[in-house]
């Protein structure tokens, strides 16, 4: 699909946030904007819903703490009970305590690893990806907003001036 | 400039009356000759024990029972001490409860002061409200102590020289654990606290009227230099006002354990007491951010705390020593509901009710957590004390409500009327601005 797109650089994570605010008052729709680090708020500012990575990573969490339980169960009192400190291991109630560093452990690898993974599949990151930046001022001390271009275009590009862009590029994508 | 509405007065003055009846009631009840008090838990058995078959108790009284042919004289008089203990400590744990959110305060104000946060000046005049709680809360605390060193009470039985007498462990211990050192260093502990807390209050009201940041540079000093003392302190007083009631028994982290309670209990108290002034239309600049950063530390304090709740259990269940274990053995054959069910108010709550990121914003969700929160580590405290000083003839009826009640008021009283003090807002703290912008 072949679009006009602006993009509009800054060098300011304020003159940034106040720029996209300014832009989503004026009904333009900004594609995406490509930063250097995270930009607290700038999701709400540009109107992103909100993230359910919490969400994925609750389950996560749960399906640790099960993994733990099942394996500990399968482990120490299933496979190979064994009498430890004059505690056999006859049942796994009994032996909770013992059991619950790694119940807790296991919830939180699991939480933070698959959290992780999933958010690079969600972003459609893998090794060896070609970057999908514009510039790669980017990555360094610039902020890019890719605007779409729709009717008024010059009024557009002057209001991005305004806004303290540094610089403004018309680019076909 | 806050004024102490008439009705949130008359409720703590009422409160303080109620609980004044509820602590007489108490103490007037308890039995004077080792007969009486065996008469009273025979009548206490007749009139309860089919309704407490299901809780387990029942078991416990049975066995009690069964001996009571051979009871010896021995065994009665110790039913008396505890009987008598009971509305002493009664009053202790709810007097300690309330100092303990005192304190909690304001070592999270201090760690405020010394880390320079930006987000919470906003909130440093509630925070000094409730640890001005510190002066009538401590010698609350402190008189209870001495009364007990005058052996009023046989809360904490090393101060009994006879008992001292016949008990090696104890003759060890003596020279720490003896009456005269141990007031000398609660009269440290509280000095110490007080002194940095009227100190610190006199640098922050200056610091509003000064035209430099001297005043806020000396605060952040103090306050580094407090954390430093509290840190011993609060360790070393848990062991003398709270471990020593076990004077067998010890734990090495249990100066954590109580610092964790009192931390969540404290932050707590900052929360409810914020949301509460914001409902009122004061503070107009604390923002929901606010809040969230308060729940935030409520429920993470809440996870810490049950990781030390936990660790002290694992290791000692783990290692089964039988000086170690006493503990544990009889929290969980006399004290089953309330020692696993402060876990679930503790822990299981807060965790599924603040886990939430919105819903730390929700002020009425914060602070229907932070009742429980609070009674939670009501029921740890009483945990543990009563344990060491009335065994098995605990409850939860009119002396330990009372006791609570009392002192409830008496921190409601004092806090507010502390709080119409000075404006609620800081002027001239020099992170005030960021304070009032800051946004998660």
């Amino acid at each position: 699909m072949a679009s006009k797109v602006i993009h509009a650089y800054y060098n300011d994570d304020d003159i940034l946030m106040q720029a996209v605010k300014k832009v989503k008052a004026t009904k333009h729709h900004i594609e995406e904007v490509y930063c250097p680090f995270p930009v607290h708020g700038l999701d709400k500012a540009m109107g992103l819903a909100p993230t359910r990575i919490a969400i994925t990573s609750f389950m996560y969490g749960c399906l640790g703490l099960i993994v733990a339980i099942v394996m500990m169960n399968y482990i120490m009192i299933e496979d190979w009970p064994q009498d430890i400190g004059g505690k056999p291991s006859f049942t796994y109630i009994e032996n909770m305590p013992a059991f619950v560093p790694i119940m807790f452990e296991l919830t939180v690898f699991f939480a933070a690893h698959l959290m992780v993974i999933t958010f690079y599949l969600r972003s459609r990151l893998w090794p060896f990806k070609k970057a999908e930046n514009p510039d790669v001022r980017t990555t360094d001390d610039h902020f890019v907003m890719e605007i779409e271009v729709h009717g008024d275009e010059n009024g557009l590009m002057t209001m991005l001036q305004e806004s303290g862009a540094v610089e403004i590029n018309k680019v076909e994508k | 400039m806050y004024t102490f509405s008439n009705r949130l007065k008359i409720g703590a003055i009422v409160l303080m009356a109620l609980g004044i009846v509820g602590m007489g009631v108490g103490f007037v009840s308890v039995p004077s000759t080792p007969e009486e008090a065996k008469a009273m838990v025979a009548a206490h058995d007749d009139g309860h024990g089919d309704s407490h078959a299901e809780e387990g108790e029942h078991l416990a009284e049975d066995t009690a029972h069964a001996g009571t042919a051979d009871h010896d004289a021995a065994h009665d008089e110790h039913l008396m001490h505890q009987l008598q203990n009971r509305p002493w400590s009664a009053v202790y744990v709810a007097a300690f409860f309330f100092f303990m959110i005192a304190l909690g305060v304001l070592a999270f104000y201090a760690i405020q002061r010394a880390a320079q946060a930006g987000w919470s000046p906003l909130l440093f005049r509630v925070m000094e409200g409730i640890t001005a709680y510190l002066v009538p809360g401590g010698i609350a605390v402190f008189v209870l102590l001495v009364l007990s060193v005058m052996h009023f009470n046989h809360m904490f039985v090393w101060m009994d020289a006879d008992v001292v007498a016949e008990d090696a462990l104890l003759q060890g211990k003596a020279g720490y654990l003896n009456p005269t050192f141990f007031l000398i260093r609660a009269a440290i502990f509280l000095g110490g606290w007080i002194l940095y807390r009227e100190v610190s209050r006199r640098l922050s009201l200056a610091q509003d009227e000064a035209s430099d940041n001297r005043n806020f540079v000396k605060n952040f000093r103090w306050s580094a230099g407090f954390l430093v003392f509290y840190l011993v302190t609060e360790s070393m007083m848990s062991w003398d006002w709270i471990m020593s009631v076990d004077p067998h028994w010890f734990s090495t982290l249990f100066g954590w354990y109580v610092f964790a309670s009192m931390m969540v209990s404290g932050i707590t108290v900052i929360a409810m007491i914020t949301i509460y002034l914001k409902s009122k239309g004061y503070l107009p600049d604390v923002n929901d951010s606010h809040i969230h950063d308060l729940a935030k530390f409520m429920f993470g304090f809440s996870i810490f705390w049950t990781y030390l709740w936990f660790s002290q259990f694992m290791l000692i269940w783990y290692a089964n020593i039988p000086e170690e274990v006493t503990y544990f053995v009889t929290r969980i054959e006399d004290y089953k509901l309330p020692f696993f069910g402060m876990v679930a108010l503790n822990f299981v709550f807060p965790l599924l009710l603040l886990m939430n990121s919105d819903y730390k914003r929700i002020n009425w969700f914060v602070v229907m957590t932070g009742i429980v929160i609070l009674a939670g580590h009501y029921i740890d405290v009483f945990n543990m004390v009563m344990p060491g000083t009335v065994g098995d003839q605990w409850s939860i009826g009119i002396p330990e409500l009372g006791a609570v009640c009392f002192f409830a008021g008496a921190f409601i009283l004092w806090v507010f009327r502390a709080l119409t003090k000075v404006p609620l807002q800081p002027k001239r703290n020099p992170f005030i601005e960021e304070s009032r912008h800051f946004h998660y």
